[in-house]
C-alpha cells in the first residue's frame, strides 16, 4: 500500500487561496502529487474539491498562492495552454461534445498537440495527413483501452451513461497529459461498475499517467489511491496514506458531522 | 415515408463504386453549367432573365456557405453578415471605378483581403461575448457599414457607385440556347451566348463564374471540415468551456471562423457588384442579413448541401413565382413557420443530426412502450 516512492513532484499546490467576494472557497491549501501516484482529493459536499480542480486546470485564477506543474507556475496561463502543458481533466457532470461521434470527441483531445491549421487542411499538406493519421490511431487505441471502440462512430449523446464517463476519460487521455484529473468519475455508478472503474484507474496509472481523483465514495477512494488529501470548508484538514486517513478523528468528524471546532 | 425513401436513395448512392460516384457528380455539374442554355420549361423563370436569376442563386449559395461556417460550424450567431458582403462590394467598386481603375481581377483579391481584415477587426473584440450578445453586436455592425456608406461622400453616399468593372471577356465561340416547343426541345440558332463575354445583356457567363466559385468553395469547405479545424469549430459550438479545457484555443478558432466567413462574404459581394455594375447602400439592407441567415437555417445549418438548398429556396423560388410577388413575404413567412414546426433542423439537416434524432425517437418510443406495459401490468 505504502508504495508512494518519493518520486518527482508533478504538481505542487502552494498555499492556494481562492476568494469569491466574501466567500473563501479555498484557504491556504497546500499539497503535492508525486509522479506516477494516484492522489485522492476527498471531503464533504462544498469542501472545495472541484474549486481546487478548477484552479489547477486554469478555470479559476487563484487569489493567492501558487500552483506549479513540473516546477513551472501555471497561474495566469490560458486553459488550453495548461492542457497543452500536460494537465487534462474530466467533468463532474459529463461535458462531451454531444453531437460529435465518440471518435471525434477523442480526436479533439488528440488535436491538443497538433498544429494543423487552415492552410495545411485546405491543401492536404503532409502535416495534416500525418497528424490526422496519428490522431485517429491514438483515438482508436484509447477507445479500445476504455472498451468502447465498438461505439466509435456513435454520437456521444447516444452512448450509455457509463460509456459517456469512459469516453470523457479517453478524451482527457488523448491530450497526452502527464497529470490526469478525474472529477467524481464514479458518480452515478453502481457498486459493480465502481469496482470496474477502480481497475480502470489503476490501469491508467500503470500506463504512466499521474492521477488526481476527486471522489465521494470512501471505499473507492481507500481502495485505489496511494495518498489522500482531505478538504473541509476550503481547508486541508488531513493528508496521508489511506489507512491513516481512515482513522483520523478530524476526517471522521468531518464526514459524520460531529461538531467541529474550526469555525469558518 | 419520404424520409425512408430518401435514406434508401442515399444508401444506394453511397454503395456505388467510386468511379460511378465521380461520374454522377460530373454529370450533375455539367447539368448545372448547362442549365441556363437548356432553359427547361418549368424551371426557367418567365419574365425575368433566367441566367441573371441563376447568378443571384449562386451568390446566395456562396453567402450561405460562408455564413454556414460561422453559424453552422462554429455556432456564432451572426446577424450582420451583409456587412461583409457590402465591404467586399464597396472595395471592388472603389478600386475599379470610383477612385481608381484597377482591373477587376486585381481588385477582387484586395476586396477579399479587406473584408477578411474587417472580420478580424470586428471579431477580436466581439467574439469574447457569447450567444445573444454576439447577435446584437453583429446586427449593429451590419447597420453601421450601411449607414457609413450612406453618409460618406467618399463612398458615393446615397447615390452609390456606378460603372463598376466587369471581368475581362475572352470571346471564343457562340453557344446556342434551346427553346421548347411544348415538350420538344429545339435549337435556337438566333439566341446564343458568347463564351465568355461578361456583358450587360447576357448574364449566363456570370452564372458560370459564380457556379465555378461555388464548386471550389464546396471542395474547400469539405477539406476544412474534415480536419482539426472543423473539429475545433464543432467542439467550440458544442461546449466552449470543455473545448478550451481539451486544448482547443477556442478564441483563435472562432476568429478563424469569422474571418473565413468574411472572406467568402466579401468575395460574393465583389462578384455581385461587378455583375450589377452599380451599387448603392440600398443593396445592403438589414433584410439581406436576415435572408442570408434564413438560407442557412431553412436549408439546415451545419450541412453544406443543406445550405445550398436553403440558398436556392430563398433566392430562386421568389423569382420563379413572380406572379405571386405581392404575397412573397407572406408565403415566405408561412413557409418558415411550417418549417420550424415540421422540420426544425432545416430541410436537409447534417447527417449526424438526422441520426441523433432518429435514435432519440427510438428511445422515446421504447420508453413509452415500457410505460404502457407497466400501466397494463398495473391495470
Amino acid at each position: 500500500m505504502a508504495e508512494s516512492a518519493p518520486g518527482r513532484r508533478v504538481l505542487e499546490v502552494d498555499a492556494l487561496t481562492l476568494q469569491f467576494g466574501g466567500l473563501r472557497a479555498l484557504d491556504d491549501v497546500s499539497f503535492h502529487i508525486n509522479e506516477g501516484e494516484i492522489l485522492g482529493l476527498i471531503g464533504p459536499n462544498g469542501a472545495g474539491k472541484t474549486t481546487c480542480f478548477n484552479a489547477v486546470t486554469g478555470v479559476y485564477r487563484p487569489t493567492g498562492g501558487d500552483i506549479r506543474f513540473n516546477g513551472e507556475s501555471i497561474v495566469g496561463r490560458k486553459r488550453f495552454q495548461i492542457t497543452q502543458m500536460g494537465i487534462a481533466r474530466t467533468f463532474q457532470n459529463i461535458r462531451l461534445f454531444r453531437s460529435m461521434t465518440a471518435l471525434e470527441n477523442v480526436m479533439v483531445g488528440a488535436d491538443a498537440n497538433h498544429k494543423t491549421g487552415m492552410l495545411s487542411a485546405l491543401f492536404r499538406l503532409p502535416r495534416h495527413r500525418v497528424e490526422e493519421q496519428q490522431g485517429h490511431d491514438r483515438a482508436m487505441e484509447l477507445l479500445r483501452f476504455m472498451g468502447i471502440h465498438r461505439h466509435a462512430d456513435e454520437l456521444a449523446a447516444n452512448l450509455s451513461y457509463g460509456d459517456q464517463r469512459r469516453l470523457e476519460i479517453a478524451r482527457a487521455m488523448a491530450t497526452d497529459p502527464k497529470l490526469i484529473c478525474l472529477d467524481e468519475p464514479a458518480a452515478g455508478f453502481n457498486p459493480a461498475e465502481k469496482v470496474q472503474l477502480m481497475e480502470l484507474i489503476r490501469k491508467v496509472r500503470d500506463q504512466g499517467y499521474t492521477v488526481l481523483l476527486i471522489e465521494h465514495d470512501m471505499r473507492l477512494v481507500m481502495g485505489v489511491t496511494d495518498r489522500i488529501v482531505v478538504l473541509e470548508f476550503g481547508r486541508k484538514i488531513a493528508e496521508g496514506l489511506p489507512d491513516e486517513i481512515r482513522d483520523n478523528p478530524a476526517v471522521i468528524a468531518a464526514y459524520l458531522g460531529v461538531d467541529e471546532e474550526d469555525a469558518s | 415515408m419520404t424520409n425512408k425513401s430518401s435514406a434508401g436513395f442515399r444508401q444506394r448512392i453511397i454503395a456505388l463504386p467510386k468511379p460511378a460516384k465521380i461520374a454522377l457528380w460530373v454529370a450533375l455539374a455539367v447539368l448545372a453549367y448547362a442549365l441556363p442554355l437548356l432553359e427547361p420549361p418549368l424551371i426557367s423563370t418567365p419574365g425575368t432573365d433566367f441566367g441573371g436569376v441563376l447568378f443571384t442563386v449562386t451568390v446566395y449559395c456562396m453567402v450561405a456557405l460562408g455564413l454556414n461556417i460561422v453559424v453552422g460550424y462554429a455556432g456564432l450567431l451572426d446577424l450582420g453578415y451583409v456587412g461583409f458582403y457590402a465591404i467586399g462590394a464597396y472595395t471592388a467598386a472603389i478600386l475599379t471605378s470610383f477612385h481608381a481603375s484597377w482591373p477587376l481581377l486585381l481588385a477582387i483579391p484586395v476586396a477579399v483581403a479587406v473584408t477578411m481584415v474587417s472580420g478580424v477587426l470586428l471579431g477580436a473584440p466581439t467574439l469574447r461575448v457569447r450567444g445573444d450578445y454576439l447577435a446584437i453586436v453583429t446586427l449593429g455592425f451590419g447597420e453601421i457599414i450601411r449607414l457609413t456608406a450612406v453618409n460618406i461622400e467618399w463612398l458615393g453616399a446615397a447615390k452609390g457607385i456606378s460603372a463598376i468593372q466587369r471581368p475581362p471577356s475572352i470571346e471564343l465561340f457562340e453557344i446556342p440556347h434551346l427553346f421548347w416547343d411544348g415538350a420538344v426541345p429545339l435549337v435556337d440558332p438566333d439566341d446564343t451566348t458568347t463564351f465568355l463575354e461578361f456583358g450587360v445583356l447576357d448574364q449566363i457567363p456570370y452564372y458560370w463564374l459564380g457556379l465555378t466559385v461555388v464548386i471550389v468553395l464546396l471542395f474547400a469547405d469539405r477539406l476544412i471540415k474534415d480536419s482539426r479545424v472543423g473539429r475545433a469549430w464543432e467542439a467550440t459550438r458544442e461546449d466552449e468551456d470543455a473545448a478550451e479545457l481539451m486544448g482547443v484555443p477556442t478564441f483563435r478558432f472562432k476568429l478563424l471562423a469569422f474571418s473565413t466567413g468574411a472572406f467568402i462574404g466579401g468575395l460574393a459581394g465583389a462578384l455581385y457588384a461587378s455583375r450589377q455594375s452599380f451599387i448603392n447602400p440600398m443593396s445592403f439592407l438589414l433584410l439581406f442579413s436576415i435572408l442570408f441567415l434564413a438560407a442557412v437555417v431553412v436549408g439546415g445549418q451545419g450541412n453544406r448541401w443543406g445550405v445550398i438548398v436553403g440558398a436556392i429556396v430563398v433566392a430562386y423560388l421568389p423569382e420563379r413565382f413572380r406572379e405571386f410577388s405581392e404575397f412573397r413575404v407572406l408565403v415566405f413567412g408561412l413557409a418558415l413557420m411550417l418549417l420550424s414546426s415540421f422540420r426544425p433542423e432545416g430541410l436537409l439537416p447534417p447527417r449526424r443530426t438526422v441520426r441523433a434524432k432518429q435514435l432519440e425517437h427510438e428511445i422515446e418510443a421504447l420508453e413509452e412502450g415500457q410505460l404502457e406495459e407497466e400501466e397494463a401490468a398495473r391495470g
